[in-house]
C-alpha cells in the first residue's frame, strides 16, 4: 500500500537538445535506458555526444561515453566543430571515456568460455570515478561484429542494461538499422532496452535529404507522436523542430504599424498590426518587392529595425532597384536600421534556413521582417517540409513580436494562387493581393486587402501605379468584375450606378 | 631463451576465473617451465588496469613479451589454441 502511494510515475531529465525536450515532453525518462536507432549517417553519435555535452554545459552533470566504434581521439576531433571541448571536460573530470573501440592490427584468439564482465566493470568504475549521471553507449552494432557469439553478446548487454538501471544513471544506447522503415535495430537489441525507443531517420526524398526523429515509445510516460524534422548545425549540434508541440499562445497587439504607403494603411483600416503576419501575393513583376522595400523603409520613420531576407535578387540588384523607388538601403544599413541578407534558396536545406533565420532575428532583433520571396524557398524542399518551415518561421517571429511580411509569387499572370499561399494563408493575419488587370490593351495593376484579421478594411480592388517615388494607389476598379479569377469583364459606369441604386 | 611476460585478466573469483587460472598454469608448467612471468589481475579490484589495456571480455590473457602482442580470450580450455596464440608449437620440445 505504502509503495503504491510512494511511486510518482516516471520522472524525466531534460536533455538540453533544442526542440527534443518539447517533443519528448520533458526529456528522457530518468534512470532508464533509451535506444537510439538509426541508419548510418543519421546523427546517432552526435545525439549520444550531445546528450552528455548538454548535461555538462547546462546542468553540470558529468557523463560517461562508452565507444565501441570510433576511438576517443576521433570523437574529440569530430565534435570540436560543434562547440564541444571534450578534452577540456576530461581534464575537469566531467567527461570520461570507456574506450571499447577496436585496436587496429590486433587480433584475438578465442579459447573457451568468456563473458564481457570487464566491460561492465570498466563502465561502473568510470561512472563512480566522476560521479556520472548520464551515460552514452555508441554503438552496439560493432561489438556484434567483433564477438561472433551473438547470443552471448546479447546476454552480456542485457546484464549491462540491468546494471545501469541499478546505478540510476540515465543512459542512451545507439544501434544501427539497415532500413529507414523496417526493423527497429539489427541483432534484436531492442528486446532488452525496449522501454524507450527513439528512431533517427535520414530519408532521401526527391533528391533531398531530410532528417527526422521519432519517439517510438516511452514506456509509462507520454511524448509527442510522429516524425519531427531536425538538423545538425555548427556550434549547436542537433536542433529539432517541434511542430505539434507548438502552442498558439502568442499575445496579440492592437498597435498598428505603417506599411510604408499611406493609402495602403487606409485600406487596411489604419496599418498592419505590430505582430501580424502579412502575405503579399502576386504575379512576377507586379510590385511585391517594391511593396516590401517600402515596408522596410517605413522602419526609418519610427525608430524601428527591419530585416530583409532576399532569396531572389542579389544585394546589388536589390539596392539599385530600391534607389529607383526613392529608397536608400545602403544608408539605412549604415544607420543600423536595416539588415539585408541575400541567400540562394539552394544554399541550405530548409531546416538550416530556419536555424539561420532564427539566429539572425535573435541577433539583430528587428521589429519587422521581410522574406522575399517565400515561394523561392518552395523549390528546395518537399511540400511537407515547406509547410513545416512556414509554420515554424511564422510562429517563431510571432513569439518575438516581429511583424513579418512574406511575398509569394503566383504562377499565373492574371489570377490564380500559389502553393505558398495555400500553405500560409490560414496562419496569416493579413493578405494583400497584387493583380494585373488587362484593360483595353493595357496592363494595369490592382491591389486589394483580401483579409485583415481583427480589423475593418477596404474591400475594393484599387488601381495602383509605380513611379520614381514608389507606389501610388488610386481609385477602385468599380466597373470591372472578375479580376481575381483572371477574367476581367467591363460594365458601364451607368450600369454600376443602377445596381447600386437598386439596394438603396 | 626469451622470457614470456603473461598477464591474465579476470572478473572476480568465479568458477570461470578459477578454471582459466588452472588451465593457464597447467600450460605454463608443461610448455614454458620457468621461462615465464605470470601476473593475475582482477578487474573488479583494478579497473584502471583493464581500462589501460582496453579489456572487454574476461578472462583475457595478454602476452606482450616476446613480441608480437597477443590476446587470448576465454577460459583457456582449448590448450592447442592457447599455444597457437602464444606462438608456441603444440609439441613440447627441449631446445637449448
Amino acid at each position: 500500500m505504502n509503495e503504491i502511494e510512494k511511486s510518482k510515475g516516471i520522472e524525466k531529465i531534460e536533455t538540453g537538445i533544442e526542440g527534443f525536450d518539447m517533443i519528448s515532453e520533458g526529456g528522457l525518462p530518468k534512470g532508464r535506458t533509451t535506444l537510439i536507432a538509426g541508419t548510418s549517417g543519421s546523427a546517432k553519435t552526435i545525439f549520444a555526444v550531445q546528450f552528455l555535452s548538454e548535461g555538462i554545459i547546462k546542468k553540470d552533470e558529468p557523463g560517461v561515453f562508452v565507444t565501441f566504434e570510433e576511438p576517443p581521439e576521433d570523437i574529440r576531433k569530430n565534435v570540436i566543430s560543434l562547440g564541444w571541448d571534450v578534452a577540456q571536460w576530461e581534464l575537469e573530470g566531467k567527461w570520461a571515456f570507456v574506450d571499447a573501440s577496436p585496436v587496429v592490427g590486433e587480433d584475438h584468439v578465442i579459447s573457451g568460455e568468456y563473458d564481457l564482465g570487464a566491460l561492465l566493470a570498466r563502465i561502473e568504475y568510470a561512472v563512480k570515478k566522476i560521479g556520472a549521471r548520464r551515460i552514452s553507449i555508441d554503438s552496439l552494432g560493432s561489438i556484434f561484429a567483433r564477438f561472433s557469439e551473438a547470443g552471448l553478446v546479447r546476454n552480456e548487454l542485457f546484464k549491462i542494461a540491468t546494471a545501469l538501471k541499478q546505478i540510476r544513471v540515465t543512459a542512451i544506447i545507439t544501434a544501427e538499422r539497415t532500413q529507414e522503415y523496417g526493423d527497429i535495430a539489427r541483432f534484436g537489441i531492442e528486446e532488452f532496452v525496449a522501454d524507450n525507443v527513439i528512431i533517427l531517420r535520414n530519408v532521401l526524398d526527391a533528391e533531398k535529404r531530410r532528417r527526422t526523429m521519432e519517439i517510438l515509445k516511452f514506456r509509462g510516460t507520454s511524448h509527442q507522436k510522429g516524425e519531427y524534422p531536425f538538423t545538425v548545425s555548427r556550434n549547436v549540434g542537433i536542433v529539432a523542430i517541434p511542430l505539434s508541440g507548438m502552442e498558439l499562445k502568442q499575445r496579440s497587439s492592437t498597435v498598428r504599424i505603417g506599411s510604408g504607403n499611406a493609402e495602403l494603411d487606409k485600406m487596411c483600416g489604419g496599418g498592419f498590426f505590430r505582430d501580424s503576419i502579412i502575405l503579399v501575393s502576386g504575379a512576377t513583376g507586379c510590385g511585391k518587392t517594391m511593396l516590401s522595400a517600402g515596408f522596410a523603409a517605413e522602419a526609418t520613420r519610427n525608430g524601428e529595425r527591419a530585416l530583409m531576407l532576399a532569396f531572389e535578387e542579389s544585394r546589388e540588384q536589390l539596392f539599385r532597384n530600391a534607389i529607383g523607388w526613392g529608397i536608400d538601403f545602403e544608408q539605412m544599413e549604415n544607420d543600423g536600421i536595416l539588415k539585408v541578407v541575400c541567400r540562394y534558396p539552394e544554399a541550405e536545406g530548409l531546416e538550416d534556413h530556419l536555424i539561420i533565420i532564427k539566429d539572425i532575428v535573435r541577433d539583430f532583433k528587428p521589429n519587422r521582417m521581410i522574406v522575399d520571396s517565400l515561394s523561392a524557398l518552395e523549390r528546395v524542399s518537399t511540400i511537407k517540409g515547406f509547410r513545416e518551415f512556414v509554420i515554424a518561421v511564422t510562429s517563431f517571429i510571432k513569439h518575438q513580436e516581429v511583424a513579418g511580411l512574406f511575398t509569394s509569387t503566383t504562377g499565373d499572370l492574371m489570377g490564380g494562387s500559389s502553393v505558398t499561399q495555400a500553405h500560409i494563408s490560414t496562419i496569416t493575419d493579413t493578405i494583400i493581393l497584387l493583380r494585373y488587370v488587362e484593360m483595353f490593351g493595357e496592363m494595369r495593376r490592382g491591389i486589394t486587402a483580401l483579409k485583415m484579421r481583427g480589423s475593418m478594411h477596404d474591400k475594393d480592388i484599387r488601381e495602383f501605379n509605380i513611379d520614381g517615388s514608389g507606389m501610388h494607389i488610386g481609385k477602385s476598379f468599380s466597373n470591372v468584375t472578375g479580376i481575381l479569377s483572371g477574367h476581367p469583364v467591363f460594365t458601364s459606369i451607368e450600369e454600376v450606378d443602377r445596381v447600386k441604386d437598386l439596394f438603396k | 631463451m626469451k622470457k614470456f611476460n603473461l598477464r591474465l585478466y579476470i572478473t572476480g573469483k568465479t568458477s570461470r576465473s578459477e578454471r582459466a587460472i588452472a588451465n593457464l598454469k597447467k600450460i605454463c608448467e608443461k610448455d614454458l617451465q620457468d621461462r615465464y612471468v605470470l601476473q593475475i589481475i582482477d578487474v573488479l579490484e583494478s579497473p584502471q588496469l583493464a581500462e589501460d589495456e582496453k579489456i572487454l571480455a574476461t578472462p583475457t590473457l595478454i602476452k606482450d613479451l616476446p613480441p608480437p602482442l597477443k590476446r587470448i580470450i576465454g577460459d583457456l580450455s582449448n590448450s592447442e589454441k592457447v599455444l597457437l596464440g602464444l606462438d608456441l608449437s603444440p609439441v613440447p620440445e627441449n631446445k637449448p
